[in-house]
This record gives C-alpha cells, structure tokens and sequence, in this order.
C-alpha cells in the first residue's frame, strides 16, 4: 500500500467537481419554473432517504436505542423546535437506553 | 438559526464517525500524514470508509477513485438545489462552500430561511469539516479513547439533526411530509432489491420522488415566501 497521495487526489477530485460544477452553471442563471420546482424538492426528499432506512441500524445491536433517541427528537421538535436540545436529548435518550440494557 | 448552533449538531455527529475513520485507517496501515490527507482532501465519509474496504481487498487506485464518483455524486444534485439559494455575496466564495457541501451540511444550509449569506454557510462548513479532521486525527492516534457506548450514542446525532431540521416544515406543509416518507420508502425498497451501487438509491429518490414533486409544488410553497 505504499504511495497513496495520487489515489487521495484523485478522490479529492472526483468528490469536489461534482459538488463545485453547479455552482458554476446554476448560479446568476434564470431557471425554468419546471427546474426549479423539481430543485425545491430536493431538500425534503434528500432527508427523507437519508434518514430511512439507515436509522433503524444506527445502533445495529439494539435498534430500539436509536429509536427511542429518535422518538425523543420527534416530541421536543415538535413540541418546542430548535436543533440543540431535540439533538443532545437524543444522544443522552440513546445512551441511557443502551447504558440499563448493557 | 444561528450558525454556531446549527454547526454543533453535525460537530457532535462527526466526531465519532471521524474516530472510527482513524482507527480504521490505522488497521489498513495508512500513514498518519495519508489519514490527514484522506480527510482534509476527500472530505466525504462514507466514500473515505468504502475506500479502506476496497483497498483492503487489493482494488486498485483507478477503481476506488470510481467507485468514489458514483458514491459522492448526489453531491452534484445537492449543489444543483444550493446554487439557487446562495446570496451575491457568497458567490465570490463558491470555489470554497462547494468544497463543504455534504449530506449534512446541505440538509442544515436548505432549510434555513431567505438566502444564504457566506458567513452562514462558511461556519456551518468549518464547524464539519473541523470536526472530520480533528476527529480523524484523534482516531488514528488516540483510538478508541472514548468509551463505546458514548460514540454509539453520539452516531445518532446525524439521524436527530436531520429530523430536526425537518420537523418544522413537516408541521407546515403536509406535502413535505409526503415527500420525506415517498422518498424514504422508495430508498428502503432500492437498499432491499440491492441492485445499485452504494450511493444510487438515494439519487434515484432524489430524481424519482422530486420530478413526481415537482408537478404538485405551488407558487406559495415553504421556501417561495423567504426568498
């Protein structure tokens, strides 16, 4: 395994010019409404796949754990919002759940 | 939202996937120098992680660096929804935030409201990549200092912010909510049938479920009103 650095450029770089490309082609550009209704979609959908399924396995020994944590996340944001108290809650909710059944 | 305040949530999710990147990049015999380079350089987690596994079976340079293509490509999409949200002033900066655009980062930056200053976008950014490298660094030197059940719970961190970014629009929009459940049924279904490679299922959700959205987004949708 000796010489890595040509393999971690080449990684470097087909990981930035995907992220850098529409930068350079979307930005000051008059967008057709179609596009940018598909754009707005993005976010919300991007999230949801992100979340589902890989939160049932976060914590692959006891999945109940994640999910209580998750739980936790959905009453405070729900309740109150904001990120750092349903987030940190979450992780605390998670150990605890892991911590009595360990 | 404040930036420091959206930066802390992916600070903490970071840092243990970081620490398991070092160890795991100790295991493969990788220098510490090569581990640095891998995530101040890459700065991508899951293709670094699939990286070691493939060099651990002998695959060569030019196959990872595939392979690291079609794992980070939904980047690009990401960046697509990003570019049109980024204010004038940010645009002198882009050669810089594209450079920190992850799944993470991308989910906090599109649901804050109105446009996207540089200074926002750059602490968010600083907040996760310091934390990839610093704990990358800390994995591979230190390994695992920090008991386990404490970064089996902090890896829920991710799963957590970004339910927490969600939930707001979810309670004001009930097709938002549609889209996040469409699109998280449609990744399962794809994870299950195991037929792309790693990284695909979530950019034919992205391509399936928002071109199938796009026909039913109305002029007054969430993000229409800030900008």
């Amino acid at each position: 395994m000796n010489n890595m650095i040509p393999l971690i450029l080449g990684m470097a770089a087909v990981t930035y010019v995907p992220r850098l490309l529409p930068f350079l082609f979307l930005s000051n550009k008059r967008i057709h409404k179609r596009l940018d209704a598909f754009l707005k979609c993005i976010p919300a959908v991007a999230i949801g796949a992100l979340i589902i399924p890989g939160v049932f396995t976060a914590t692959p020994d006891m999945p109940m754990a994640a999910l209580s944590g998750m739980i936790f996340t959905l009453i405070a944001g729900l309740w109150r919002g904001g990120i750092i108290i349903p987030v940190l809650g979450s992780v605390a909710v998670t150990y605890l759940v892991l911590f009595c059944a360990a | 939202m404040n930036a420091f305040k959206a930066g802390i949530p992916i600070f903490i999710g970071y840092v243990p996937a970081a620490i398991a990147f070092g160890i795991l990049a100790k295991g493969c015999s990788i220098t510490l120098m090569e581990c640095f380079l891998f995530s101040a350089a890459v700065f991508a987690g899951a293709s670094q992680f699939i990286a070691l596994n493939l060099l651990m079976t002998g695959m060569g340079p030019a196959g990872i660096i595939l392979t690291t293509l079609l794992v980070n490509f939904r980047h690009f999409l990401m960046s697509a929804y990003l570019s049109t949200r980024i204010d004038k002033f940010a645009k002198k900066y882009l050669f810089l935030i594209a450079f920190g655009v992850t799944d993470e980062v991308f989910s906090v930056l599109s649901f804050q409201k109105g446009q996207l200053s540089k200074s926002f976008i750059l602490i968010v950014q600083f907040a996760a990549y310091s934390a990839w490298v610093s704990g990358s660094m800390a994995g591979f030197i230190l390994g695992g200092f920090l008991p386990e059940l404490l970064t089996k719970s902090m890896g829920v961190a991710l799963y957590s912010l970004l339910l927490a970014i969600i939930l707001p629009e979810v309670k004001k929009s009930f097709k938002i909510l549609l889209l996040v459940i469409a699109s998280g049924l449609l990744n399962t279904i794809l994870i299950k049938l195991d037929f792309l490679p790693n990284g695909w299922t979530i950019i034919v959700c992205i391509l399936v479920i928002s071109f199938a959205g796009s026909f039913f987004i109305t002029q007054n949708s969430h993000q229409e009103e800030s900008l």
